[in-house]
């Protein structure tokens, strides 16, 4: 499009301002090889005059034998912005930890700028990778190329979506389980789920090797699994020392951070009172190279998270304190199934699984999968603590002395 | 186990019946279904049985703030 027929963005101009990346001037740039993104700017400054948007979301549209991976979007002004008047996004499901040869990436690219807009999002909240923007009569031609090259598409919808895993033993030394394994048996595990949607709502895992937790699984997945260990932090002496020499302030910096004071430093000697310990990964985090996980790993899992939609949002409970890395997938398949036959069953249309457990109380939850309840699905004990006594016990209870 | 043909065939007909007017659930289907049937009616039946309308292209999902299974159809939203 020749410059003085370029839509004029004086509102959205202002966001090319600053330091910072603008998505305002990487649309630009697109639009140097795609007419779409010109419609896509000029509607969007149009919402923006007048604080309106216009789309419209939702439909039919997919590619065949698939109910996820494709979001349909219209323009409600297709006559204005014709280059817009579909505007779908596709989700494709990403490798795990999101590991790329530059050629996968140019076989992506090349895929989008054929049939879509060129305009993708690396990555989605959810962790896929999203193209942005094609017409209908391109989504199956899209699906062919990207299955040609090895790729999938993702879920949506009311479906188990694409999991999402941190870099894990790939890159990072904490990690306390494999999570890219874990992350793609069950993506390959529960293909159906992910592409034929069968539950009230969605369902979202997520795997982080420790409990720095880089995938924010405790706020964002409804199933958390999060890598941890079971025995003492693994501590170097040498190493400790070397950081107060370097001018570490351990008293202050680490011991009165710990959340549960359960370190000491007594100016020679770091002492970790290991059983008090409740893994926060703070001081590893601050002295890495004296402190690491244990060697007894495995990972907690937990239920129930997700970001505010229909209601507001909620943040993962403990549901299995601790499952040792080598049996971890068996127990997964296993509570996953025993968790989406409850949620069937009870599940309200739209009800994420830990609304559910909300409405029905978390002890309900427990028996209906079959777990016992156990100390560590506490998260804090409540500060308006009742106790009833039966009657029995009140009469047995012995007369405080000098009563 | 019940013939995943006769699943789908039943399916099909609940799913033709509510067009355009209640939006069903993969969930409701099944239900249905194993009501219909009876124990014989598995949860891996009906998911077989959607599959199979999934990829004939008999059915197919529809998205409205969750996912429903329904007919082929113009699509209201898309323009002309
Ligand atoms: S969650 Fe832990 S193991 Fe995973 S990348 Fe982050 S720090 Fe490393
Ligand atoms: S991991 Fe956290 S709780 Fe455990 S000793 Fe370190 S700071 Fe304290």
């Amino acid at each position: 499009m020749a410059d003085d027929q370029k839509p004029k963005t004086k509102l959205l101009d202002e966001l090319e301002k600053g330091p910072w990346p603008s998505f305002v001037k990487e649309i630009k740039q697109a639009g140097e090889k795609s007419p779409v993104c010109d419609d896509l700017l000029g509607q969007l400054e149009l919402s923006y005059e007048e604080k309106k948007g216009h789309w419209k979301h939702g439909g039919i549209v997919g590619v065949l034998g698939y109910g996820g991976g494709v979001i349909g979007r219209y323009s409600d002004l297709p006559d204005k912005f014709p280059n817009v008047a579909h505007f779908h996004t596709m989700r494709v499901n990403q490798p795990a930890g999101w590991f790329y040869t530059s050629d996968a990436i140019r076989t992506l690219c090349d895929i989008w700028e054929r049939h879509g807009s060129g305009l993708t999002n690396m990555h989605g909240s959810t962790g896929d990778i999203i193209f942005l923007g094609t017409k209908t009569s391109e989504l199956e031609p899209a699906f062919k190329e990207l299955t040609e090259a090895g790729f999938d598409l993702g879920g949506s919808g009311s479906a188990m979506r694409t999991p999402s895993c941190c870099v894990g033993p790939a890159r990072c030394e904490w990690s306390c389980y494999d999570t890219l394994k874990t992350c793609d048996d069950l993506t390959r595990q529960y293909q159906d789920e992910m592409h034929r949607p069968p539950f009230p709502y969605k369902f979202k895992i997520k795997c982080s090797g420790c409990p720095n937790d880089c995938v924010a699984s405790i706020a964002r997945a409804d199933l958390s699994i999060i890598g941890t260990w079971k025995d003492d932090i693994r501590q170097d002496d040498a190493a400790v020392a070397q950081y107060a020499r370097a001018g570490l302030d351990i008293r202050k910096d680490v011991c009165d951070r710990c959340p549960t004071r359960c370190m000491e430093w007594d100016g020679q000697k770091l002492a970790i009172n290991n059983r008090e310990c409740v893994h926060c990964m703070h001081c590893i985090n601050v002295m890495p190279k004296a402190l690491r996980p244990g060697q007894e790993r495995g990972a907690t899992l937990l239920i129930g998270s997700k970001a505010p939609i229909v209601q507001g949002a909620l943040l993962s409970s403990v549901l299995v304190p601790f499952v040792p890395e080598n049996e971890l997938m068996d127990t997964l398949k296993e509570l996953i199934r025993r968790i989406w036959e409850f949620w069937d069953e009870y599940g309200n249309n739209r009800e994420r699984v830990g609304e559910l457990i909300q409405r029905v109380g978390m002890a309900n939850f427990l028996d209906a999968i079959g777990l016992d309840p156990a100390p560590e699905m506490v998260a804090a004990p409540r500060d308006n603590p009742y106790i009833f006594f039966q009657k029995e016990e009140a009469a047995a209870e012995p007369e405080p002395a000098g009563a | 186990m019940a013939d995943v043909n006769a699943v789908a065939e039943e399916m099909y007909k609940l799913v033709a019946e509510f067009f355009g007017k209640k939006n069903l659930k993969a969930g409701d289907l099944t239900k249905a279904m194993i009501e219909k049937f009876g124990a014989d009616c598995t949860k891996t039946d009906c998911k077989l049985a959607i599959r199979q309308l999934m990829e004939s292209g008999r059915c197919v999902y529809s998205y409205f703030g969750g996912s429903y299974i329904t007919l082929p159809h113009k699509e209201g939203a898309a323009p002309e």
